[in-house]
């Protein structure tokens, strides 16, 4: 199945995590530790974010790092412009009809 | 005429997209375009696409059943099931895709409306609440949305800024 940030952030422990990395990068252990769920729950969520690019890891030293992708993130904003193109587009309609009712009225 | 603007705001962790928008129009007459068929089946689809209404029962307990119809024949059946109406002040839906005869499509989501009008010094104000019933469901519409917006944004988005932008 394909996943995509929606997906992603449809889960409420995805979101807490993107919480956290939003603050700091992070090793999978201390990430681990703000979670009451097994270290093997919080890993396959990571996997999930990672997967939709969410969250990318990174070598420092000898620690894995999980670093916030902000770009991915702005996905969200690209389907609210597309709400909103469609929106617009319904709401010019309606001006146009209502200033016509309005001319029609006695 | 001026053309006012719409705002937008999105809280994803409660699900729920709110629009509001000004009309320089009487509350009756903008109550009358938001609830009678006649008038919505003439706005309410973004151009070129199309609403065509089959029935409309609009009361608490009533549906609204249109096909949104697209320029090549194709569309999606939706059903609006009213749940209160207060007139001239507010009505909440739930809306729903389904087939010809009216049959929820349970593989989408259900989205929960509530709209709601004032008006002040002839302008009416429209706020349109859009909740997503389920965690789930966001995605699934939003998949929904992404399709929807392109094919509508993009694939006539020239042709309709050729024919509503002012030269």
């Amino acid at each position: 199945m394909r996943r995509d940030v929606f997906q992603a952030i449809a889960d409420p422990t995805r979101r807490a995590i993107l919480g956290l990395l939003a603050l700091h990068a992070m090793t999978p252990n201390a990430l681990a530790e703000h979670f009451d769920s097994t270290r093997q729950a919080v890993s396959k969520h990571i996997r999930i974010l990672a997967e939709c690019k969410l969250v990318e890891q990174r070598q420092t030293g000898r620690e894995i790092y999980y670093h916030f992708n902000l770009e991915t993130m702005k996905e969200v904003d690209v389907w609210m412009e597309q709400f909103r193109i469609l929106w617009e587009k319904k709401f010019d309609q309606l001006d146009n009809l209502l200033e016509n009712l309005k001319n029609k009225k006695p | 005429m001026m053309k006012r603007e719409a705002v937008f705001s999105k809280d994803l962790q409660n699900k729920t997209i709110t629009v509001v928008r000004d009309f320089n129009a009487p509350l009756d007459l903008v109550w009358k375009a938001w609830t009678d068929s006649d008038i919505l089946d003439e706005w309410w689809a973004p151009r070129p696409w199309k609403a065509v209404t089959k029935s409309m029962d609009f009361r608490a307990g009533g549906r609204w059943l249109y096909f949104m119809k697209g320029p090549d024949g194709n569309g999606t059946w939706c059903g609006v099931d009213f749940t209160s109406v207060q007139p001239q002040t507010g009505y909440t839906s739930s809306v729903s895709f389904c087939d010809e005869a009216g049959n929820k499509n349970t593989e989408f989501p259900v989205m929960e409306w509530r709209n709601e009008f004032s008006e002040r010094g002839g302008v009416t104000t429209v706020r349109v609440e859009i909740r997503f019933a389920k965690e789930a469901d966001m995605q699934t519409i939003i998949a929904m949305g992404f399709e929807e917006g392109f094919k509508m944004g993009l694939g006539n988005l020239d042709e309709y800024l050729e024919a509503h932008v002012p030269a």
